[in-house]
């Protein structure tokens, strides 16, 4: 497919629809699986990658996700198309960097994903905007029980679903929320938060999944045990932090705004101003700069845009999407200019002069 | 697989030997610099970067997947398993592995439709039994007693088919 159409879209994930979604960007649960018949993946020759992919393409085609599927051979593509994947959550960085047969079937509007010769054989992932962890995992283990009434998984009694790392085996389920928590970076208070929830085993990473910072003061909770415990009682486990946190953010908003309403507004300011003015900005900055605004918005300091408009800026600036906006490839000082030029054009202030 | 210390790959992988007591610890580079400088008196036997002793690696080293031939040693250090196969092969050392990632080593959830009726019963009993400890943990007493009773009718059921 050409992912050119993609680019006038956002995805499921960055809708900012649903339950608090100035905080809860959104919801994800993704299963890890892999075919019986086969080894996995690190033991996997180039022809045997093929079998897999193959199988599992066919497979995946032939069900019914809700939406109309699209399939892409991540394989085939060049640089910039897996980064803009990437940059979409569609694939994660390993598939895109990866070696050999493997792809990725996505869903109309994006909702679902599934990653054919990742890690493992088989990830699927379900997006929902906002907080909405039931209604993923509720989809999910549907269209994991459509997939094992046509291929036979890789299971064991004692340990469950079998995975090439065993810190994913048994229900092979990775459970996420993606939240937006800029005022609980402000205060500092962002580091008790992440303590508080690695002593209850949960895990907290940046917005590109293992290993990333915590950029734009978005931060991704997830489970970290997979084994021992069930599904639900998995999704229960993240389910439950959630609230607590959104309160301990709008505490640390409000707390923001009794103690220092005069600088929070300057800093939103400055951060909307430079935006909307700037000549060339890298997605560093912008991405810092739009999670003031996006607080702004929420706080009421801006008018004129939306959390929806807000999300898709920091998709869109994001460095491979520029690229295909602009249908071409840019160095990192062009890609800068064209940041800064696409910003301003999205955040020009509405007509001044209504002539009536 | 991730550092016990932070969010990177880990890199080293340490059994410690205390006492008969083994302890094992996953490190990435960093932190398994740390902790390597950090070790305190010197080992009876040469011991390799990986902390264990010649010997005890010599015996990991023929540790081998029958089906795909991974040895366990190559498995310490890339931190991916083969095939499903491998986790028969290394059931001894991955048992204590396990326990310490996920603090058990017995699944309960989901399991394939397919699964025979027998085993889908053991599943059942598995998950069961785990939701009453945690509802006699919550102090959930109904919902411990509706429990137990459903345990006790599929252990009946279990008990009185023959054996496939």
């Amino acid at each position: 497919m050409d992912l050119t159409e993609l680019v006038a879209t956002k995805g499921e994930w960055l809708r900012g629809i649903g339950t608090e979604p100035d905080i809860v960007m959104s919801s994800r649960v993704r299963l890890a699986r892999n075919l019986a018949m086969y080894p996995f993946l690190n033991r996997a020759d180039d022809e045997t990658r093929s079998e897999i992919e193959k199988t599992l393409r066919e497979t995946v085609m032939e069900c019914n996700f809700g939406a109309a599927n699209s399939y892409v051979e991540v394989g085939r593509l060049d640089r910039l198309d897996r980064q803009f994947l990437v940059e979409r959550q569609l694939i994660s960085r390993e598939l895109s960097e990866s070696h050999g047969s493997r792809g990725v079937c996505f869903t109309e509007g994006e909702k679902v994903s599934l990653m054919i010769n990742e890690e493992d054989h088989l990830r699927i992932q379900v997006f929902q905007s906002g907080f909405d962890l039931d209604s993923c995992w509720k989809q999910i283990s549907r269209i994991d029980d459509q997939l094992e009434a046509r291929v036979q998984y890789a299971f064991s009694e004692q340990l469950g679903y079998l995975t090439a790392c065993p810190t994913n085996v048994g229900t092979g389920i990775r459970v996420s929320v993606l939240l937006h928590l800029p005022a609980l970076v402000m205060t500092g208070e962002i580091k008790k938060v992440v303590h508080a929830l690695q002593k209850i085993s949960l895990t907290v990473r940046g917005l590109y999944g293992e290993g990333s910072q915590a950029m734009g003061d978005f931060y991704q909770i997830s489970n970290q045990i997979t084994l021992g415990r069930g599904e639900e009682l998995l999704v229960r486990n993240v389910q439950e932090v959630v609230p607590r946190i959104i309160t301990y953010e709008r505490l640390a908003r409000e707390t923001l705004l009794k103690e220092n309403r005069p600088t929070i507004h300057d800093k939103i300011s400055r951060a909307f101003g430079t935006l909307r003015s700037a000549q060339s900005i890298s997605s560093q900055e912008t991405m810092d700069l739009l999670s003031s605004v996006r607080m702004g918005v929420s706080l009421g300091f801006i008018d004129d845009l939306s959390i929806p408009t807000v999300n898709e800026l920091f998709l869109q600036t994001q460095p491979a999407h520029l690229q295909k906006l602009r249908r071409g490839s840019l160095d990192s000082k062009e890609r800068n200019a064209a940041r800064a030029g696409y910003l301003r054009q999205r955040l020009a202030p509405p007509a001044a002069n209504d002539k009536t | 697989m991730k550092c016990d210390l932070c969010p990177k790959v880990a890199t080293l992988h340490v059994t410690e030997i205390v006492d008969g007591e083994a302890t094992e610890r996953h490190l990435c580079e960093d932190c398994g610099h740390t902790y390597l400088e950090n070790v305190a008196s010197p080992p009876t036997e040469p011991v390799t970067s990986g902390g264990l002793s010649e010997s005890e690696l010599e015996s990991l080293e023929t540790l081998i997947c029958p089906t795909c031939k991974l040895t366990f040693r190559e498995f310490r250090s890339q931190g991916r398993l083969g095939c499903a196969d491998c986790y028969t092969a290394f059931q001894g050392e991955l048992v204590p592995l396990l326990e310490n990632i996920h603090g058990e080593t017995q699944h309960v959830g989901k399991f394939p439709k397919r699964t025979p009726d027998n085993s889908r019963r053991r599943f059942e009993l598995a998950r069961l039994r785990n939701e009453l400890r945690t509802a006699v943990n919550e102090e959930n007493y109904e919902q411990a007693a509706r429990l137990r009773d459903e345990i006790h009718i599929l252990e009946q059921d279990m008990g009185s088919l023959p054996d496939k």
